[in-house]
């Protein structure tokens, strides 16, 4: 075999290995934490509290408040990250504004999450004094998946043919009135897996709500958006770091492990999976 | 109201709203200079980047943060060289080579790792990587920079593989047929035709795997281990950045010295990687592949 050939054989051989390496990588985790995590789950576990300082009962709380959170960045960044993608694709033209949007986009994109965490902490904490809370902490998760919302919309509105709207505008109707039900309707399925990618993140993040929402232990279960709570995330990270017992609580730990990736990968999965259907089965 | 009128309003409604993105931005610059900048009555700028010692609980207390500078970017480094490899040659693999069902799937593989928590990577990378480091290299702790280098490249190769593969796809038909019509293998058309073409947007790619690297907290919180001085090798522990926040600022008192210093690390931490982003998104713009190239 020609030298020309076997340097391709060894160069595909060496790319083969790379996207193998990381199937195995993700694979691997996975499997680690079903692995070790699946003996903790039961229906006490999901549903309890927890009881005899964290080493034994349930995370329900903890669950809850990840939800909370999450409801509350969605309430926050879906609606703005739509109304910023509608502004750039149907109503801008290019010029300074819509450069400096886009940069700001593109920075906010890249601000690290312990920074949130900081910003959430000066500016919503204290500045606003909502104190540590849910309001606190939906505010800057809300803030921190804005730029994955607004990415996944403006494509979407991108993909509705630019026929529709000429149609529509050629009968008469007004641009917001078009925007509002032709474009928008065709756009929103796209939309909404789109940002499920955020949501997913939203929930797994912990450096955001350390200091803006997240408790190690509450009593009662939140009663107002101004109360703390418990998350899963956080409750990893302190389980496993700064326990009185870590021994004592590692299954509960790999358990609460399973049960986040279960949550934030099965949204992932899900919007993955739609979004392969839709691709299919394209109407236009 | 006329239409004229409401149509005017409407958009610039949605103007504002656009905005929001750059107001929050200036919210952060604003809510980490109002708590970070009092520490800079105490302490010089010189004296904080490039001291050598951060103990902020002693007395008195010494804030240098070079130790925590250091090791940042000594596991960013770290993650980057063995990210960029796996992270680029997988794009490739994806875009060029791969048969539709296996592209598919690999691009289903590397969402889904970008979707894993920060908090899970760290956790596997505390309670399973850590012990099993120790004991097969006989170190004293699991807990170091080639430990949260690793799990950091794996944070890491989302980013830069998916938008190296953006990158790729998008260098025109013509190049590669050209190439293959001067009788180039495929080997040699990767290398010497497509990756060139498509270079600006890789190292775009780079750039923002590198912000994300030197960004991400959770991880080198709890793998790389903590100790705030210089290391010595590559299986010391060090205190990056974004750990000794999140380490610290639940057991500072509120706008104690500490504390501003917590936030003063953000303002440094939140210019480094806009500096990354900035570089990046000025490359993606001057270097853009333009035309074709046909005749």
């Amino acid at each position: 075999m020609k030298w020309r050939y076997l340097k391709q054989h060894i160069f595909f051989g060496m790319v083969r290995a790379s996207a193998l390496i990381i199937t195995l990588a993700l694979g691997g985790i996975v499997f680690y934490i079903v692995y070790n995590g699946i003996g903790a789950i039961s229906w006490e576990f999901i549903t309890k509290q927890p009881t005899h300082s964290m080493t034994k009962g349930g995370i329900m709380p903890a669950i809850l408040g990840t939800i909370y959170l999450t409801i509350g960045a969605i309430a926050i960044g879906l609606p703005l990250g739509i109304a910023s993608a509608i502004y750039l694709t149907e109503y801008a033209k290019q010029g300074r504004i819509v450069r400096l949007i886009k940069v700001g986009i593109n920075c906010l994109a890249g601000v690290p999450s312990v920074v949130f965490g900081l910003f959430g902490l000066g500016f919503f904490v204290i500045f606003l004094k909502f104190g540590s809370s849910i309001l606190s902490g939906s505010l800057t998760l809300g803030f921190l998946i804005l730029p994955t919302i607004i990415g996944a919309s403006e494509e979407a509105l991108k993909a509705v043919p630019q026929t529709f709207r000429e149609a529509s505008l050629s009968l008469g109707v007004s641009k917001w009135q078009t925007t509002y039900r032709i474009v928008l309707p065709n756009a929103l399925p796209g939309i909404l897996t789109g940002s499920i990618l955020g949501v997913g993140r939203a929930a797994g993040e912990t450096a955001p709500i350390m200091f803006t929402a997240a408790a190690y232990f509450t009593a009662k279960l939140p009663g107002s958006i101004f109360d703390e709570v418990m998350a899963l995330p956080y409750h990893i990270y302190v389980l496993a770091t700064a326990g009185t017992n870590i021994e004592a609580t590692r299954p509960i730990q790999f358990g609460t492990v399973l049960v986040l990736v279960a949550v934030v990968l099965g949204i992932d999965l899900i919007a993955i999976i739609i979004r392969g259907y839709m691709r299919r089965n394209k109407r236009w | 109201m006329n239409r004229q009128t409401k149509e005017i309003i409407i958009k610039y409604i949605f103007l504002l709203f656009a905005l929001v993105s750059v107001i929050v931005l200036g919210l952060i610059v604003f809510s980490l200079f109002r708590e970070g900048l009092p520490l800079f009555t105490e302490v010089s700028v010189k004296d904080f980047l490039f001291g050598m010692e951060w103990y902020p609980t002693y007395d008195p207390p010494s804030f240098g943060i070079f130790p925590l500078i250091v090791g940042s970017l000594i596991v960013t480094l770290l993650a980057t060289f063995i990210a960029v490899p796996l992270g680029v040659m997988a794009a490739i693999y994806i875009s060029e080579i791969a048969p539709q069902a296996i592209k598919e799937t690999l691009k289903s593989v590397i969402e889904l790792l970008a979707g894993l928590p920060s908090v899970v990577l760290g956790f596997f990378g505390m309670v399973i990587v850590a012990p099993w480091m120790q004991e097969t290299f006989d170190l004293p702790t699991g807990l170091n920079i080639v430990n949260a280098s690793v799990i950091l490249a794996i944070m890491a190769i989302p980013t830069i593989s998916s938008i190296s593969e953006d990158a790729l796809y998008a260098v025109p038909r013509e190049f590669k047929d050209a190439s293959y019509a001067l009788g180039a293998t495929k080997f040699e058309t990767i290398v010497k035709v497509i990756l060139p073409a498509a270079m600006s947007g890789i190292s775009t790619a780079v750039m923002l795997g590198m912000a994300r690297a030197i960004g991400e907290t959770m991880v080198v919180l709890m793998v790389a281990g903590g100790a705030a001085a210089i290391p010595e090798s590559l299986f010391d522990s060090v205190r990056p950045m974004p750990a000794s926040i999140a380490a610290e600022m639940g057991e500072t008192p509120y706008r104690s010295s500490h504390y501003s210093a917590l936030f003063a690390i953000g303002i440094v931490l939140f210019c480094l990687t806009l500096a990354f982003n900035l570089i990046a998104d000025y490359v993606s713009h001057k270097f853009r592949q333009i035309g074709s190239g046909t005749l």
